[in-house]
């Protein structure tokens, strides 16, 4: 077992874990912060996203060791003031789920697009996003959400 | 001569009989446990049979309005149902229903679901019932409850009721002016009377928040990772769970070793009866004691995909419950032997899998003897069942909780992970959280029936169908009867011996059936030399049908282009379980690799008086982007008892890339009621991606999937291509 500070959402969380232990498992089993999700515990569904320093990474196939010093952000930490973020207010907005499992992957997948590439197009949002499964399939509602939160006025970007 | 009942016959297709586990409880343990005198005798009656002549068995549905729906002084609305919400919306379509007939507004009513201590009981969310039978089973209390604070608010005030209106959450005298709201006059009381079920619904014509595109209830809580899964469950001082899996289908086992992880701190084995466990303080601990647990097994050889088909049709033969031919009329023999044109035709499905996001979990935690368990399942009363039959327990010592889970598409209805969650919590004296990996949903989960069609039919040199034969063999009788008007016709669905464990599935064998029926209808049509449309016309009377067929091809300006080499044009449609629907499609091929892509994709739907076109929307897209994965490159690879492609990496299901240009047709017949619509809206795309594909290049594609299969990994590709079991020549695919 080693002990790690991590920078979640902003707040330093102190955690006992195997080093070699997911980040997902970290997150989920150890912090309870549990809006990250399984899917596959493979790499190959991107329900686990979270964001290192901004950038999207699986948490199921990040050993905690390695996101100990980032910022990292979770589904949890993307609300500022009780305020949806545009990404967020934008799938509430299109209805962009349907059993909602995908969702925070989703969300956060998105949020980091929209940092890289302010105004996506519909092209750019499939490409970036093919790795992110939805099995209920409501993947148009989801384009068309992410394409309306890049024309949100308020800035779109996690953190 | 139908001697089948076909409720029967379609809940059998729900019902998963194997049991999981037998735990070695002996007599001297249970009653240590709980004191004797508790044992009850469980008697394994299929859910058909709980159904049959609509009486639910022993499970009467409650009369009494407060069984149903309270209101608190405040006002607050809290409805009480056993069914569950999945992803279909439910939980917002019926909350909907419940205000308009209440008169209340909508954001005052918490629908409590899927509890089997609070809600009535409930068969289980599959099936499409829940918007025909449980949409007017509230509207019915709602409706009779809003008569009743009539009533007591005309006794409060000496009126006649008949003077008195109920309107926005209150009960109003049209003379006098004065007002009492429900909560002041319920005062948070139950509303006891007994509801007949007369009771005079709001039509749909007058419907002001049923019928209207109302968001998502508690949409915002998954957006923000607020809402529990059951996999998100926690409870103080839970333990982590893990099991060990056989190495194959029907394995023995030989010898088992668990010294070292009996020697791991904080570990706690479990070997009971077919049953291998772990648990520990956290999920790596347990994962390292389930590595650390030696077994040897004995797998015995078993069937592959090869010879699939061909052992369906022969097993078909000895089965005790082969009901013989349905939906027979005429002489199929006699018109077909003097019909101008004739066609045989096989078709073939694969096993495929539900691969919901959030695979099987549970949370199971005992307290002074009773059991509680929250997990994702579509038969919440049902998972009681299996935990009461496993553990020898009686109802009132269980309890189930089902949270909105991520999602089931009918692979959901059996409580696998609630009962191993249970032994584990029962050894460990704590609460026990399992969830499986996608390794283990892939493998000992159950899947969506193969199967074999053949179709028969005849067709006189005008397009007039006379004869029509159609036989599944093991994927299931769900609309196997043809909708068009053939004299002479005989349905028959054979049932087969399965080599894996198969069950329940988004609109069942409807998919199976109708990808043959209507790859099969787009051959005679070209037989005839007749436009595809056309030829379905002049043999279809079912105005339902018609206009679902007319609003898609309308839309979609049927017959404007022809088919060319590279691009092609395919239509298909259907009917079940009082949905109606038609698919047009448009196909791309690139000439230079022959890879198909789906482009657009327009269908229309009608089920009744649309109670939120919002969600229905969301619904009947989400069912073509799903149904591409089986048309297209689903298929579940299995030799020995072992699943070969368990994986996403190697499993590939529909993705952003998949997913074409869709438009959406909705048809509201107000004047009908409304029917379930989170199935049938599969059904049309994969015959109509068929026969896109044949107008194109002129090649029929008759089995499921349809792409040769380059996009999956090449170590599986080998094996999907020779293991179908007819030929068919190979198209690779390609993403939109």
């Amino acid at each position: 077992m080693s002990d790690f500070v991590l920078k979640v959402n902003g707040a330093h969380l102190h955690v006992s874990a195997p080093a070699e232990e997911s980040l997902l498992s970290v997150l989920r089993d150890r912090l309870n912060l549990t809006g990250t999700k399984y899917g596959c515990g493979e790499g190959q569904c991107a329900a686990c996203t979270v964001l290192l320093d901004g950038e999207p990474a699986r948490s199921c196939l990040t050993p905690v060791s390695a996101a100990a010093k980032a910022n990292i952000t979770t589904v949890e930490g993307l609300e500022q003031d009780a305020k949806l973020s545009p990404v967020q207010q934008a799938f509430v907005d299109e209805g962009a789920f349907q059993c909602g499992y995908c969702t925070s992957g989703m969300v956060l997948c998105a949020t980091a697009l929209l940092r890289e590439t302010p105004h996506p197009t519909q092209e750019q949002i499939v490409t970036y996003m093919d790795g992110n499964l939805c099995r209920c399939g409501t993947y148009p509602r989801i384009v068309a959400a992410v394409q309306r939160a890049s024309q949100s006025p308020a800035k779109a970007g996690g953190q | 001569m139908n001697l089948r009942d076909p409720l029967r016959d379609e809940l059998a297709q729900h019902t998963i009989d194997d049991k999981p586990y037998w735990f070695r409880l002996d007599r001297r343990n249970f009653l240590k446990l709980f004191g004797g005198g508790l044992l009850v005798c469980l008697t394994d009656v299929p859910t058909w049979a709980q159904e049959s002549g609509r009486t639910f068995g022993s499970h009467e549905l409650p009369k009494d309005i407060a069984a149903w729906l309270s209101i608190a002084a405040d006002g607050r609305v809290t409805v009480f149902t056993g069914k569950v919400e999945v992803g279909q919306n439910i939980r917002t379509s019926l909350a909907q229903q419940v205000a308009e007939e209440l008169r209340v507004p909508f954001d005052s009513i918490t629908m409590l679901m899927g509890d089997t201590d609070l809600t009535p009981w409930d068969m289980g969310t599959f099936g499409s019932r829940t918007t025909p039978t449980m949409g007017p089973q509230l509207r019915t209390m709602a409706a009779a409850a809003r008569q009743m604070l009539v009533e007591m608010a005309a006794r409060r005030w000496n009126a006649d009721p008949a003077t008195l209106t109920a309107a926005d959450a209150k009960v109003t005298g049209s003379q006098t002016g004065q007002s009492l709201t429900y909560g002041e006059l319920t005062r948070g009381e139950k509303l006891m009377k007994t509801v007949s079920t007369n009771v005079a619904l709001t039509p749909a014509t007058d419907w002001k928040i049923a019928g209207t595109a109302v968001p998502k209830v508690n949409g915002r809580d998954f957006v923000t990772g607020k809402h529990q899964f059951p996999s998100d469950i926690v409870r103080p001082d839970m333990m982590f769970g893990k099991v060990l899996r056989p190495e194959g289908f029907n394995a023995t086992l030989i010898s088992l070793d668990t010294t070292k992880a009996e020697k791991m701190p904080g570990v706690t084995v479990v070997h009971d009866g077919n049953f291998i466990a772990v648990a520990a303080a956290n999920l790596s601990t347990a994962e390292h004691a389930l590595s650390a647990l030696h077994a040897t097994w004995n797998v015995p050889t078993q069937p592959s995909n090869k010879d699939l088909f061909a052992s369906f049709k022969q097993s078909s033969k000895t089965q005790p419950e082969d009901g013989g031919p349905e939906h027979v009329s005429g002489s199929v023999p006699q018109a077909m032997a003097t019909a101008a044109i004739q066609l045989h035709r096989q078709y073939t499905v694969q096993y495929i899998a539900h691969a919901p996001l959030e695979p099987r979990a549970a949370v199971a935690e005992w307290a002074n003897g009773k059991l509680t368990v929250w997990t994702g399942t579509q038969r919440p009363f049902g998972v009681r069942d299996e935990l009461m039959a496993a553990f020898h327990i009686p109802v009132e010592q269980v309890r189930v909780i089902q949270p909105d889970m991520g999602s089931g598409y009918g692979g959901k209805h059996t409580g696998e992970a609630a009962i191993e969650a249970a032994r584990l919590a029962k050894a460990t004296g704590k609460p026990v959280k399992i969830v499986w990996t996608r390794e283990e949903e892939f493998t000992w989960a159950y899947f969506r029936p193969a199967g074999l069609i053949e179709i028969g039919s005849g067709a006189n040199r005008d397009g007039t169908l006379v004869a029509w034969e159609h036989h599944n063999y093991n994927s299931g009788p769900a609309a196997i009867a043809t909708p068009y008007s053939v004299a002479n016709q005989l349905s028959q669905f054979h049932p087969a011996n399965s080599p894996l464990r198969q069950g329940s599935y988004r609109a069942l064998a409807a998919t199976a059936n109708n990808f043959a029926r209507e790859s099969h209808m787009d051959e005679m049509a070209h037989a005839v030399e007749m436009d595809p449309l056309e030829f379905r016309m002049k043999n279809l009377i079912d105005p339902r049908l018609r206009a679902v067929f007319q609003a898609a091809a309308d839309k979609f300006n049927w017959g404007q282009s022809k088919s060319t080499p590279q691009r092609g044009f395919g239509i298909a449609g259907g009917n079940d379980k009082g949905g109606y629907v038609a698919t047009c499609v448009e196909i791309e091929i690139n000439p230079a690799d022959k890879k198909i892509g789906i482009r657009h994709v327009v269908q229309a739907w009608e089920s009744g008086a649309i109670v939120n076109p919002d969600g229905l929307r969301n619904q009947v897209a989400g069912a073509i982007v799903q149904g591409i994965g089986g048309a297209m490159f689903e298929s579940i690879q299995f030799a020995n008892g072992r699943i070969l492609n368990p994986h996403f990496a190697q499993y590939r299901v529909p993705r952003f890339s998949d997913a074409p240009q869709i438009e959406i047709v909705l048809i509201d017949r107000k004047d009908l009621p409304s029917a379930g619509a989170g199935e049938s809206g599969i059904i049309g795309l994969a015959p109509a991606v068929g026969n896109a594909i044949f107008a194109a290049t002129g090649i029929r594609l008759r089995n499921m999937p349809m792409a040769s299969l380059d996009i999956a990994p090449k170590e599986t590709a080998s094996m999907f291509q020779s293991d179908h079991g007819t030929t068919q020549e190979s198209l690779a695919y390609e993403s939109a």
